[in-house]
């Protein structure tokens, strides 16, 4: 069937198996060299295989929870949201969350996902206790910290390429509401932006929508918003019985691809302008309920079909403190010149890099996407050489058109994953459209 | 308020798990009945984490006639609801060539879900309430080459199911007859199935949970089937022998 990453570039025909327990997985992986694929929520192609995709969902159940530590054992493919179904009544949260709520544990593992809380807590890796992995031979191969722990450190961030994850113990945080106190921060540059992150480097949750259309004055203006889980006490009288209750969201969904000349520079223009001015004008707190904070676009399905039928690029990269500053001035400016808006530009903090080849470093990290063009790519290749001009690297799980050299270039450990996988004997079992195209 | 349990009988299928998750879901207690119910044990462990509900697991096997009453014996409380999933699609060739592979497809169709029903009836009549659900197919409304022995059994199953309302309505108890028609299942895997009338798992069973809660009598999960069927029983039977269907 043709299959796609969530940013619906590029479209490939692959061959799709659903096995619903380790014994027929086992028996899929003798098709030939094969790729596990969760919700299909990362961007590009690191979840396809035309020859051998396997569609992790049926290896859908919670396993056991222990409300002493906050440990859950779920199989792989059990979505976040209900997790978060399940678990925030009773009082629990992720420890960390991607900004979607449908990811499946498996892919938030592959890609080792981050949140808003990274510069504080690290990445969802860092609060796994252990992952199952089936080897190519079928057999399943727990690993932890302290349980052959080359394989759990390559697995983490390892984008599904060290096998297919089964099944995985982390732990939830305790939480007091369903709500967030958020406060909203307007900055006017570049400067304000990264000085208000280092000022409020305590925050709990913290992140920027920053307007990539301004140049000038303006160029890096933002709209920073900060988050606590919000305690009984900070609710109202009459939600404080029912803390967890928060309002129902209608879900709204995009029926069609939109036509291409809806997002065009003026209408992504206006949309920044009047977003910026719209959150500028927001009291600087208020409670958030956490779909709202965490998961604004979740309430819209099948929002990537806003860039129309082509899809969407995403560009994401990190850059260390030090260059951060006159890196993401030369990446915005660059941008700002090329007239492509950026709908979705977020910047963050990150904090302490993971394991294996996972993506966050301390420094700065930038998210933005286009819809897919010829232009759009050769301003992405740009973009490339900006940051690694700053000593950057890239998020493989938004990468769908990187080369092999600009990842060697970026990621010193791009040539020790490659070499792990030869010498345990996964190179050819395991591969996705994007570790072939990176040579991975 | 404490709900009487769910008994699913063939709980091991897709369909019939979906529907036990659908009234976890609800908030109903479930008693899991299979063969080998060691294999259900993650699903246990699944559905009371994420719906807080007591779930208990009964290994049985449905052609032993006779283990059925003591099976119901066992049980800490005599069910609200039973559903029975018992069913075995088996192979059209094989079933023509071997007699003992299609009386087990008619054993497993008709026998064994009519007396297990049966023996619930008897017992929810006694108590003066209860709903049963039998699953049912659409094969059984008219006799096919490519499945008869199958759809025999089937149609068997239903005119009991239709003749076990009759008997029973207007003494609180009350009979679903469900037509789940294509089902994207372990079952069908391998089939090429039209997708219009093809329904998934989650669908037979939230659609089984909302025509319990509305006392209908029967169920077909997808509408578009009553017609097809309709279509289907009356074509004459001197085009209907000559159909490849």
């Amino acid at each position: 069937m043709m299959l796609s990453g969530w940013g619906r570039f590029p479209r490939q025909s692959c061959a799709v198996s659903d096995p619903r327990d380790i014994d027929e997985l086992a028996q899929v992986l003798q098709a030939g060299s094969a790729i596990a694929r969760g919700n299909g929520r990362s961007y590009g192609d690191s979840a396809l295989n035309p020859v051998n995709t396997i569609d992790m969902r049926r290896f859908g159940r919670m396993v056991s929870f222990d409300p002493m530590t906050g440990q859950i054992v779920a199989e792989a493919g059990v979505l976040l949201a209900d997790i978060i179904d399940t678990f925030l009544p009773r009082g629990w949260f992720p420890s960390v969350t991607p900004g979607t709520r449908f990811v499946t544990v498996g892919g938030m593992i592959a890609s080792d996902v981050h949140g808003k809380n990274h510069h504080l807590h690290g990445a969802f890796g860092a609060f796994l206790d252990w992952i199952e992995v089936m080897a190519p031979d079928g057999r399943i191969t727990r690993c932890s910290r302290t349980e052959k722990p080359e394989l759990f450190h390559w697995t983490v961030g390892g984008m599904g390429l060290t096998g297919p994850i089964v099944c995985a113990a982390f732990r939830l945080r305790r939480v007091e509401t369903g709500w967030i106190r958020q406060t909203n921060l307007p900055t006017r540059n570049l400067e304000e932006t990264l000085a208000a992150f280092e000022t409020h480097h305590s925050s709990t949750y913290s992140v920027a929508w920053i307007d990539c259309l301004t140049g000038g004055d303006t160029l890096g203006r933002s709209l920073i918003s900060l988050g606590e889980h919000a305690a009984a006490s900070d609710l109202a009288w009459d939600k404080r019985k029912q803390p967890f209750d928060t309002p129902a969201k209608r879900l709204l969904s995009m029926p069609v691809s939109a036509p291409a000349f809806v997002l065009n520079r003026h209408t992504v223009r206006a949309f920044n302008d009047i977003y910026y001015r719209r959150g500028a004008a927001r009291p600087v707190e208020e409670l958030s309920d956490w779909k709202s904070f965490f998961y604004p676009l979740d309430s819209i399905l099948n929002w990537n079909r806003l860039y129309g039928r082509r899809g969407f690029i995403q560009f994401q990269c990190v850059l260390p403190p030090a260059a951060s500053a006159a890196g993401l001035a030369a990446l915005l400016e660059r941008i700002t010149h090329s007239g492509l808006g950026s709908f979705l530009a977020v910047l963050k903090r990150l904090g302490d890099a993971g394991t294996g080849i996972s993506f966050p470093m301390p420094g700065y990290t930038l998210a933005l996407d286009f819809p897919v063009s010829p232009g759009a790519l050769d301003l992405l290749t740009e973009l490339d050489r900006i940051a690694l001009d700053h000593e950057g690297r890239f998020y493989l799980a938004k990468d769908s058109r990187m080369t092999p050299s600009t990842l060697r270039r970026s990621d010193k450990r791009a040539e020790d994953f490659r070499a792990m996988r030869q010498a345990m004997g996964l190179s050819s079992a395991f591969t996705s459209s994007q570790s072939e195209r990176l040579l991975l | 308020m404490t709900r009487l349990p769910v008994l699913i009988l063939g709980a091991g299928s897709d369909i019939a798990m979906a529907t036990a998750r659908r009234f976890a879901e609800a908030g109903y207690p479930l008693q899991l009945a299979a063969r080998r119910t060691e294999r259900l044990e993650r699903d246990r462990a699944d559905i009371e984490l994420r719906h807080g509900v007591k779930v208990s697991l009964y290994d049985f096997d449905a052609l032993d006639i006779a283990s059925h009453s003591a099976l119901l014996d066992s049980l800490p409380d005599l069910p609200g609801i039973a559903v029975s999933a018992i069913g075995l699609l088996g192979d059209q060739a094989e079933n023509e060539s071997d007699a003992g592979a299609a009386i087990r497809v008619m054993r497993t169709n008709y026998e064994a879900p009519a007396c297990f029903l049966g023996e619930i009836a008897n017992r929810f009549e006694a108590r003066g309430s209860g709903t049963l659900v039998g699953i049912s197919s659409v094969a059984g409304e008219r006799g096919r080459a490519t499945n008869y022995v199958y759809g025999s059994a089937k149609a068997g199953f239903t005119a009991y199911l239709s003749g076990l309302r009759n008997r029973l309505a207007g003494k609180g108890i009350h009979v679903l007859t469900v037509l789940p028609g294509f089902v994207d299942t372990r079952m069908t895997a391998g089939m090429d199935l039209p997708k219009r009338l093809t329904a998934q798992p989650d669908e037979v069973g939230r659609a089984i949970f909302a025509a319990v809660q509305r006392r209908r009598n029967i169920l077909y999960v997808k509408p578009v089937w009553q017609l097809v069927m309709a279509v289907i029983r009356n074509i004459p039977e001197p085009v209907f022998k000559r159909l490849k269907l």
